[in-house]
């Protein structure tokens, strides 16, 4: 669990808990660049360059999910048993759908014109998204209750899928209005 | 550095002995080469003092070649046999060549790549570009006194998978040693950023005769991250020109002209653009082979709208680097411009507006990448200093996937990921009782494999017959720092297991290039024969020293049996090195370096762990 090939937290000394300060995980993770970047070692024979190459990605891996908190949680849950499986596991609470439902009801109208209504959503989701971020952070670090946490990511999959949506609509919206300088 | 000594047998290291290294900027329009000397970075000239090499080569009949600046004085009377932007062509068939009909080539669509027929016989855009850099290299050698350990050869960050693949294959044709292929942007960067101890986010701006990059970059302590990238490796200062050039038939009521006509016009046409980067106006003036004379006369206003939507093309994927990177163009603290075709105002200004802010262009941007490229060159060589503590941190500029069922692409990494990368994705059959596998690999954007670039295919076979859907095979992409990809599959279910590992097919088989190598060798073969020999036994020498030290050090790594192993081939090594056979010699070099890689890769574990744990490595090993 804690060899440092296999676990991101180990890897950059890290303590395996969801509040993550992003400076020293930036740190860390360029000070084990620094070691086992292939560019160190680039006139090394084929097998040291294969070991470096390995090293190195485990730590773009390991960087890239700690950095993502939605990636972190996630990886918390398996690290203790709760696998997301957001593909086969899509039993929600009914209140959940509901709202999700009501989301999209939403996202039609506003995309009739009212984009005004648009970025009212945009703020209830991002608040929405705030508040299943604090569940899922409570859950890990204070509760330690990894399936509460595993069906916090659930959502937190739904709703930035819908985010994303939400996101290119209002993308699109700024650009079909003209630019000025 | 001990652990280096154990790497590379054939290179042991003498501290303080300098290693000859270059880096090479392979342009579409003009190449060049530079090199670290005392500690400051130097772009290496030609016998007349030049630095640019035009990356023209041209082909005669006696089978000889001539590059740059002679090639470039035929290109308007001898077209068809005389190559220019080459660089175009790497990786690409014709159809993906812009323009086609406009160029006065006899092009072969070969599989994966296009090539060239010349009166020297057929020539694929490697072996054209390895022309350049061989004259680069030759450059170098006679410049620096010695031959090189090794050179980093840049490419445009944009380009995908093929073009990569095909840059290495012409640097190693041309016989260099590839330390790395660094991307243009991130070379420029490096330049500019050790020159001004930079902290922050930059933007390099890159447009060069045939392609525009552009880098989003964080620097912070000798760490460039590359945030995101972006571009199009089919527009560049070339394109300008060409808009130039279909400006002068309108004007002057031409239609289809001879090849050497369209060469003769296209070179006025460009000479004309770069006189408008500094006046207001320029002529264009040619006498056609048909005895008509072209005679005209353009004002910037007129050039900059003709080809203002190819700017408009640059800023679009500027825009797109700055989104996927998190970024708006206030937060970008500082704008590098780089390439030929930046010295155009209009471009300049476009630049500007966007970001804010004048953009730097304080190193030479026909030199800077070049530059930054011998800076990395020397370090990764192994001269690196207390003042040499940078890393660079780069990405992959376009996603990679697979195909699957009904033609659209599932992703498995995504574009604007650090590198190196592995990724793995499991798949399952699709019948009852299938029993192999296709698998496509494909790199781009978009959904429908139609619409990304094929890299490569091939078959996983040998799976065990089961129910559609219990198969589990797993797919894993690997790209290393070179942001070259290579694919294996494997099929995991029931202890069976299979795997092939594939290199794209756009690039050449190690051992076309070996041939290659071989037939451009020359005649000389005793010499060849006897100074083959001594270099063998030279090595046989080192590699016996080496696994002998590895083994005084780490002889814990290995178990009774693989010792045994290792301690015969050493055995027979010796042996075959008091001979005279050569290919048995190479053999048994061979087989000792193939069965102390494993020792050498267990080694290299253990120094990183250690390394990891806050140890350091000269520690480690002089215990």
């Amino acid at each position: 669990m804690t060899d440092p090939r296999h676990d991101h937290f180990s890897l950059f000394d890290l303590p395996p808990r969801f509040a993550l300060d992003l400076s020293l995980l930036e740190q860390a993770y360029r000070r084990v660049q620094a070691q086992v970047h292939p560019d160190r070692f680039a006139t090394a024979g084929p097998a040291e360059r294969r070991v470096a190459m390995q090293w190195a990605a485990r730590a773009n891996e390991a960087f890239r999910t700690l950095r993502s908190p939605l990636a972190r949680a996630a990886y918390l849950c398996e690290r203790h048993g709760q696998p997301i499986e957001a593909e086969s596991n899509t039993a929600m609470p009914a209140d959940f759908l509901m709202q999700q439902m009501q989301w999209r009801e939403d996202l039609d109208t506003a995309r009739s014109g009212d984009r005004t209504a648009a970025q009212a959503l945009a703020r209830e989701v991002e608040a929405r998204r705030d508040e299943v971020l604090a569940r899922v952070a409570l859950a890990l670090d204070e509760q330690h209750d990894y399936a509460g946490a595993a069906a916090g990511v659930r959502e937190l999959h739904f709703i930035d899928r819908f985010r994303e949506e939400l996101a290119a609509f209002l993308d699109s919206d700024v650009a079909a209005t003209p630019r000025s300088h | 550095m001990a652990l280096l000594q154990l790497a590379e047998p054939g290179e042991s290291p003498a501290p303080h002995q300098h290693r000859l290294a270059v880096g090479i900027d392979l342009g579409t329009t003009n190449s060049l080469v530079a090199t670290v000397r005392h500690g400051l970075p130097e772009v290496l000239r030609d016998e007349q003092e030049r630095a640019l090499l035009p990356s023209i080569v041209r082909y005669l009949a006696d089978g000889t070649t001539e590059v740059g600046h002679v090639a470039q004085a035929h290109q308007a009377t001898d077209p068809r046999n005389t190559i220019v932007s080459v660089k175009r062509f790497m990786g690409r068939g014709v159809k993906d060549v812009a323009h086609v009909e406009n160029l006065p080539y006899d092009f072969v669509d070969a599989p994966g790549m296009l090539q060239i027929k010349t009166v020297a016989g057929i020539k694929s855009p490697v072996e054209v570009s390895a022309e350049i850099l061989k004259t680069l290299r030759r450059r170098a050698e006679a410049a620096l006194g010695g031959e090189l350990v090794g050179a980093v050869v840049t490419v445009p960050a944009y380009f995908d998978d093929a073009q990569r693949q095909a840059t290495r294959d012409a640097a190693r044709l041309a016989g260099l040693n590839v330390l790395r292929l660094l991307s243009e942007p991130t070379a420029a960067a490096l330049a500019y950023g050790l020159d001004s101890a930079a902290e922050g986010i930059y933007a390099v701006y890159d447009l060069g005769g045939g392609t525009f990059d552009i880098s989003i970059l964080k620097l912070t302590k000798g760490v460039f991250e590359v945030l995101s990238t972006g571009g199009d490796s089919a527009l560049g200062g070339d394109d300008f020109d060409h808009r130039v050039y279909c400006w002068a038939l309108e004007q002057a009521n031409l239609s289809l002209l001879p090849p050497a006509d369209q060469r003769l016009l296209t070179v006025k046409a460009r000479a004309a653009k770069e006189a408008l980067s500094s006046r207001s106006a320029a002529t264009l003036q040619a006498r056609l082979s048909s005895g008509q004379w072209v005679n005209l006369s353009i004002g910037a206003d007129t050039f900059a709208s003709m080809t203002q939507h190819l700017v408009a093309k640059t800023l679009v994927a500027s825009r797109k680097a700055l989104a996927d990177a998190g970024l708006k163009p206030a937060e970008v603290d500082g704008v590098v411009l780089v390439g030929g075709a930046t010295r155009m105002p209009h471009v300049r200004k476009a630049v500007a507006d966007l970001f804010g802010r004048e953009p730097l262009a304080d190193i030479d941007p026909d030199q800077v990448v070049a530059v930054g490229a011998a800076m990395q060159a020397h370090v990764l060589a192994g001269n690196r200093t207390a003042s040499d503590d940078w890393l660079l941190l780069d990405v992959i500029p376009l996603s990679l996937g697979l195909e699957t069922m009904g033609g659209l692409v599932e992703k498995i990494i995504a574009r604007n990921s650090t590198i190196p990368i592995a990724r793995a994705q499991e798949f399952t059959t699709f019948k009852d009782g299938q029993t192999a596998m296709a698998i496509h690999v494909v790199q781009g954007e978009r959904e429908l494999v139609d619409d990304c670039r094929s890299l490569a295919r091939f078959e996983l076979r040998g799976i065990p017959p089961m129910a559609a859907g219990a198969a589990r095979i797993r797919v894993t992409f690997q790209v290393d720092a070179d942001g070259l990809l290579a694919v294996a599959a494997r099929e995991t279910t029931s202890g069976v297991e299979s795997s092939v590992v594939v290199k794209p097919s756009y690039g050449l088989h190690d051992d076309d290039i070996t041939r290659m190598l071989s037939e451009s060798m020359g005649s000389a073969e005793a010499d060849m024969q006897a100074r083959m020999l001594r270099e063998l036994q030279v090595e046989a020498k080192r590699l016996l020293e080496a696994t002998q030290a590895a083994l005084a050090a780490d002889r814990d790594l290995l178990d009774g049996a693989e010792f045994a192993q290792v301690a015969q081939l050493m055995t027979d090594l010796v042996a075959c090195a008091e001979g005279e056979d050569s290919s048995a010699l190479k053999g048994a070099i061979d087989r000792l370096a193939h069965g102390t890689e494993e020792l050498a890769a267990r080694r290299m574990d253990r120094s990183i762990r250690a390394a990891l744990a806050g140890r350091r490595v000269d520690d480690v090993l002089a215990k």
